[in-house]
């Protein structure tokens, strides 16, 4: 049982010239985390405002609790949770008057729903006569969701809900997620963060509107298709330079402390002359050593085939 | 019903909220209202007038101080050349220059006629016009002080003569300020509708509250009249402020008609220009835009609304954009109401105009809103 469906969702903006959305399809299971994972300007928020109701597709369909996005619209909003990616509650109402308006707007109660927001609520039930816009952007982000969960949604949209938290609330918002999904509720939730998508059960890559993968992360990570491998010297920046000099490099991106590459030939051999390549070239310390590849890699990889593909 | 308590209840609390806004609603107004109708005064005082003296004789000291008793002139000069008392309207010290001539006493009396020379600086031509008819009309008046002196009055009088008996109706004392004060407290209740209300629902767009409150089951309708009723109470109660409070308090206009025409006519016209504030709202997504649409729209029917000059003296195309403009028809029903005690049945057309404009603003800004959304 599907509880979001896209099917060939087209969105375009300026009359045509800018294809924000392209002929994008994935369902997502009933229960299910799901995360979205794209770089800025990937076409996110789009597919989020479409599904949402906010916005009209320019064409495919789409249905979200088994109700078309377009013709039942009205069904639609009283099931699902937004959550958009900029704070948008009313920042002069305090914690409490926000959270009461949205559950009167939804024809319900706090104290009806309150169960399923409890463990959320009261960690910003201290300030709940604070204005919301006087809240740090943690304690904003948990009323967002608070106000997203009042009338019990049966799928959750979230939108970027971790860009610009710091690490400990990132971490934390993960677990309250975790929890919602073991409440039965559907959660879509998109992210330009690579290393939160191991956090999702299921993953779609999406870069300019179209989707590159979809599948758990350990299987894209499985479908890597070469060996990887990590490589640094005590020169990081002169080594990316010269690495893309040599002749068997496929691919070359810095990551962290080492420099990622893949190689067209992986024997033994090519190592080997990697290695003295770079020696002429006076590097020092060169480790060179083989990695389990990152989400980021794959979507990486995946975006470069995909380049090729459409140049091809 | 439940939704929409809730609406108005979250709209008032967060105007009584903002620290900026609240008193550019309420207390403006009154500022305002105690500040326009002293400065919009279209009566000429204090004309600055040079008087060039050939004569002084008492007869023309007679004149000078009868000039200055008047109350409309202020003596800035006086002088024995002409040359010295232009020089004075160049430096734009004085606007009239008055020369009598040598032997103004004499010749008059003698000769029974003398001639007087006037001066008007006629670059600002409404106080050029006024200054010249105020000083035609006193030397008229101190010709006919000598005439008695000097011509033994007789029974009969030798030519028949005209007697011109006038009284001012509705406004006995023609104080201006009962003139302004109604009309710019409409207008002043045309800016807190249209203004307010468009800034406010343009508000919810650019802070991005507008999206979350579009995803809930809301009514559109519920959303509107949340935004409309607010502004609509606040329209009233500062029209009542100033027509009570300031009015008559301050300026002592006590309203003649019926009250409870005049306020079922404010409600409708509060309905209208609501209407305008929506339909600015669905054409704008940020408050600056909204603010220029809407000052765009207020310097039109201000200046087009008949508030400082007669809408019959415009000129035909100009007639056509003030009978365009609502606001006309409420500061026409102001004076009327207020001045001449005119009841419902002489405002009816009134009504029903107005009662178009609601439908032509909220049908027009309702349609437009469906199609953005």
């Amino acid at each position: 049982m599907h509880d979001v469906v896209l099917d060939k969702i087209r969105k375009t903006y300026n009359k045509n010239s800018l294809v924000a959305v392209d002929n994008v399809s994935l369902s997502v299971n009933k229960g299910e985390l799901f995360g979205l994972i794209g770089p800025d300007g990937a076409g996110k928020t789009s597919i989020f405002r479409i599904l949402t109701t906010l916005l009209l597709p320019d064409g495919g369909n789409a249905s979200v609790s088994g109700y078309d996005v377009v013709k039942d619209y009205k069904i639609i909003r009283n099931h699902v949770g937004y959550m958009p990616g900029r704070f948008s509650l009313y920042q002069d109402l305090s914690v409490e008057e926000n959270l009461n308006f949205f559950a009167t707007l939804f024809g319900t109660t706090i104290k009806e729903n309150y169960d399923l927001i409890k463990e959320i609520y009261v960690q910003i039930e201290p300030f709940k006569t604070r204005r919301a816009g006087k809240l740090s952007g943690g304690m904003k982000q948990k009323l967002a969701l608070c106000c997203a969960l009042i009338h019990r949604p049966t799928v959750l949209f979230l939108d970027e809900p971790t860009t610009g938290v710091d690490t400990v609330s990132r971490k934390e918002f993960w677990e309250m997620l975790k929890r919602l999904k073991s409440q039965g509720i559907t959660i879509m939730v998109s992210t330009p963060y690579m290393d939160e998508a191991t956090l999702c059960e299921r993953i779609a890559l999406i870069q300019s509107g179209k989707i590159l993968s979809i599948n758990t992360p350990a299987n894209v990570i499985a479908q890597f298709p070469q060996n990887l491998f990590a490589i640094k010297s005590t020169n990081m920046s002169g080594l990316l330079k010269d690495l893309r000099d040599f002749g068997n490099i496929e691919s070359c991106n810095a990551f962290g402390e080492y420099h990622h590459i893949t190689l067209s030939d992986e024997s033994d051999a090519t190592q080997h002359e990697l290695k003295t390549y770079l020696e002429s070239k006076q590097h020092e310390n060169i480790v060179l050593q083989s990695t389990t590849p990152t989400i980021e890699d794959c979507f990486i990889q995946l975006m470069n085939n995909q380049d090729g593909g459409n140049s091809n | 019903m439940r939704t929409l308590k809730f609406l108005l209840r979250k709209e008032f609390r967060q105007i009584f909220r903002n620290k900026s806004l609240l008193p550019v609603i309420f207390v403006m107004p009154i500022i305002q209202l105690l500040i326009m109708p002293l400065a919009a005064d279209y009566e000429v005082k204090n004309i600055n007038i040079s008087i060039v003296d050939h004569d002084h004789s008492p007869y023309s000291q007679k004149l000078i101080s009868k000039i200055i008793a008047s109350g409309y002139f202020r003596l800035s000069d006086y002088s024995n050349s002409f040359n010295q008392a232009f020089e004075q309207i160049e430096k734009d010290n004085s606007d009239l220059v008055l020369e009598i001539p040598k032997d103004f006493e004499r010749n008059l009396i003698r000769e029974n006629t003398q001639q007087l020379y006037i001066a008007v600086n006629a670059i600002n031509g409404t106080k050029a016009n006024l200054g010249g008819a105020y000083l035609n009309r006193l030397i008229q008046d101190y010709n006919a002080d000598i005439r008695t002196e000097w011509i033994q009055p007789q029974r009969y009088n030798a030519s028949p003569t005209i007697q011109i008996a006038s009284s001012n109706w509705f406004n006995t004392y023609l104080n201006y300020s009962f003139f302004m004060v109604p009309g710019i407290l409409a207008f002043l209740v045309t800016m807190v509708g249209a203004y307010m209300c468009s800034l406010n629902i343009v508000k919810e767009k650019e802070v991005g509250t507008i999206e979350q409150i579009n995803v809930t089951p809301i009514k559109k309708h519920h959303f509107i009249l949340g935004k409309l009723i607010p502004f609509w109470v606040i329209g009233m109660f500062v029209f009542s402020v100033g027509l009570f409070g300031v009015g008559r308090l301050v300026y002592g206009i006590v309203p003649i008609g019926s009250m409870g025409s005049l306020y079922a006519f404010l409600s409708l016209y509060l309905i209208a220009l609501l209407g305008l504030g929506l339909l600015i709202s669905t054409y704008s997504d940020t408050q600056q835009q909204a603010m220029s649409i809407a000052f765009f729209f207020m310097m039109i029917f201000l200046l087009m609304s008949g508030l400082f000059t007669s809408i019959d003296s415009m000129p035909e195309w100009a007639k056509v954009i003030a009978q365009l403009n609502p606001v006309t028809y409420f500061i026409e029903v102001m004076r009327m109401v207020v001045l001449k005690g005119s009841g419902f049945s002489d405002i009816k057309y009134h009504f029903l105009i107005i009662c178009g404009f609601a439908i032509f603003f909220n049908g027009w800004a309702i349609l437009n809103y469906k199609k953005t959304s």
